[in-house]
């Protein structure tokens, strides 16, 4: 096999996928996508479920449809493709050390990177419970992988710990299954879910939801036996007095993904500590010029439709380099989060370099009703959007059009959340 | 006057209906939400999505779905139907498993492509 590549992508779920099909498209000879497990697609494999590709394809497909499409338009192309290969570090001089059982140890070299490594769940330590450590604790990845993939059932009575989206989506999944979910406790007063998978996945199987409480104890020799359930105050301390108890073997946890950035870090790629991902550029450029970002790995989205459009743009970005080199420019302007916005991304924008427009995706820090978006520069305000509902579970996108960068002054695009009406 | 949330899509619209008044269906932003908020107060559907074994992949598992919405009531009995299925490698995404499942106007499709695999 070869050693140098026009583009190096590294992951293979939808994020990969995208990249290296728009690198490709856009003119990169020769692309190689790099992936860890046996198979491409990435944890859309194990997403059985169905609601992918609504944006995208304009039809419901399962994660392994709206993979398979990616996957088949892959291998209608002359993309390289290493399985079970697992990447050992990048360098700043955009070498990947990567390693297999076929080849060993390799050491390849790139024109241009994109960074698709997607993210990876918070784990009982990350959250620290207190209790036994007996065997039936799982993150509900984990759980949705032995059971959708490996037929593995991992409990028959289980209580879930968190109510983003794949705690939902496995409550409904192990109900199917015939075990019992006797709960879905959620630390915060509201869900970090979909409102349709609230519905759907617990609603559809009288799962109680317990808003505002959490796990305090894990009781269990060898096995999970029981839980301690209790409810919180405003500072998350749960509340002597209020403590819950349910009989259960299972308890599954869905309490966040962290961006998986070892290798970014490895290369001294700049990091946001708000996404815990890489900085990037209005293209997905990180802080190493002709490396790219995209996906899971930059920030936590809620939607693969969008991680696809957001992997188009870095693999475009990444084509363009490979022919015509670096994106030429000095103004740089600073998105900064403001008032109720938790990140925004891309955290720079090189005015020059904006094709029709620039796209900011963010996500506020609380639940809101009837509210506006304000866009204000360090002077005057650029852009308002209303919207009607707003929660921390759901990733927003707002479009800039090109034409508003020629009225924006200063080196800070201030983002922030106002109700409607109000003057600032 | 009945209020739901719309499950058509992630959007998750909040919808009401009003069964006095033929289902009429209120704070829809498309069509698919009216449909759905006088279906899921006359006769509710959904998608099922589950695994059923597969041998001579490399998983133990294929994925499959109902082709279209099934009345939810169905919903155990496909699930039961399912645990009896075992297909062979290899698959390939549309293979219809079961034609009308249940007596439902639904089949069983597969939804991943599993390629013959040996030790």
């Amino acid at each position: 096999m070869r050693v140098q590549y026009d583009v190096i992508v590294i992951g293979g779920g939808p994020a990969g996928l995208a990249s290296a099909l728009s690198a490709k498209q856009q003119g990169a000879q020769h692309v190689l996508i790099i992936e860890r497990d046996h198979e491409l697609g990435g944890i859309l494999n194990q997403c059985i479920h169905n609601g992918f590709g609504l944006h995208h394809f304009k039809e419901e497909l399962t994660g392994p449809e709206y993979a398979g499409r990616y996957i088949d338009d892959v291998n209608n192309t002359d993309i390289e493709i290493l399985l079970d290969t697992m990447v050992i570090e990048i360098g700043e001089d955009k070498s990947v050390y990567a390693s297999n059982k076929e080849f060993g140890y390799m050491v390849l070299h790139a024109t241009s990177i994109i960074l698709n490594m997607g993210c990876r769940e918070r784990t009982r330590g990350a959250i620290a419970i207190p209790g036994d450590r007996p065997a039936g604790v799982f993150s509900a990845g984990a759980a949705q992988r032995y059971v959708n993939i490996e037929g593995y059932m991992c409990g028959k009575r289980v209580v879930i710990l968190g109510s983003g989206d794949i705690g939902l989506i496995m409550a409904r999944r192990m109900s199917l299954e015939g075990a019992k979910v006797l709960a879905c406790v959620e630390l915060m007063p509201y869900s970090n879910g979909l409102n349709r998978n609230i519905v759907q996945c617990l609603h559809d199987y009288d799962i109680p939801l317990y808003l505002g409480h959490t796990i305090t104890n894990i009781i269990g020799k060898d096995r999970v036996e029981s839980v301690v359930v209790a409810k919180v105050d405003e500072k998350h301390q749960p509340i002597a007095g209020t403590e819950i108890n349910f009989d259960c073997d299972c308890v599954l946890l869905s309490v966040g993904l962290i961006p998986e950035n070892e290798l970014s870090r490895s290369a001294n790629i700049d990091m946001d500590p708000r996404t815990n991902g890489p900085v990037v550029y209005e293209n997905m450029e990180t802080s190493i010029e002709g490396v790219f970002a995209a996906g899971n790995v930059v920030h936590v989205h809620d939607l693969v439709d969008y991680v696809s459009d957001e992997s188009e743009k870095a693999g475009k970005a990444a084509g363009l380099y490979v022919q015509h080199g670096a994106v030429k420019s000095n103004a740089i302007v600073y998105t900064t989060p403001g008032e109720g916005v938790g990140y925004c991304v891309p955290q720079k924008i090189r005015k020059e370099a904006i094709d029709k427009g620039v796209e900011l995706s963010f996500r506020v820090r609380s639940v809101y009703h009837n509210v506006e978006i304000h866009i204000c520069d360090d002077e005057k305000e650029i852009a308002k959007f209303k919207r009607e509902h707003m929660a921390p579970g759901e990733m927003e996108r707002v479009v800039l059009p090109n034409v508003l960068f020629d009225r924006v002054h200063g080196e800070h695009l201030h983002i922030h959340i106002q109700k409607e009406g109000v003057q600032a | 006057m009945k209020e739901l949330i719309c499950i058509v899509c992630p959007k998750g619209c909040h919808l009401k209906v009003d069964e006095a008044n033929d289902y009429k269906v209120y704070g829809n932003t498309c069509p698919r939400g009216e449909v759905y908020g006088k279906k899921e107060l006359t006769n509710p559907t959904r998608v099922l999505t589950s695994t059923v074994r597969v041998v001579g992949g490399r998983q133990e598992r294929v994925s499959v779905k109902t082709s279209c919405d099934v009345p939810k009531g169905l919903l155990p009995s496909i699930m039961d139907c399912l645990n009896d299925v075992e297909l062979h490698a290899p698959l390939h995404r549309g293979m219809k498993v079961i034609e009308k499942v249940c007596g439902s106007d639904a089949d069983i499709l597969v939804t991943k492509d599993i390629e013959a695999y040996e030790e």
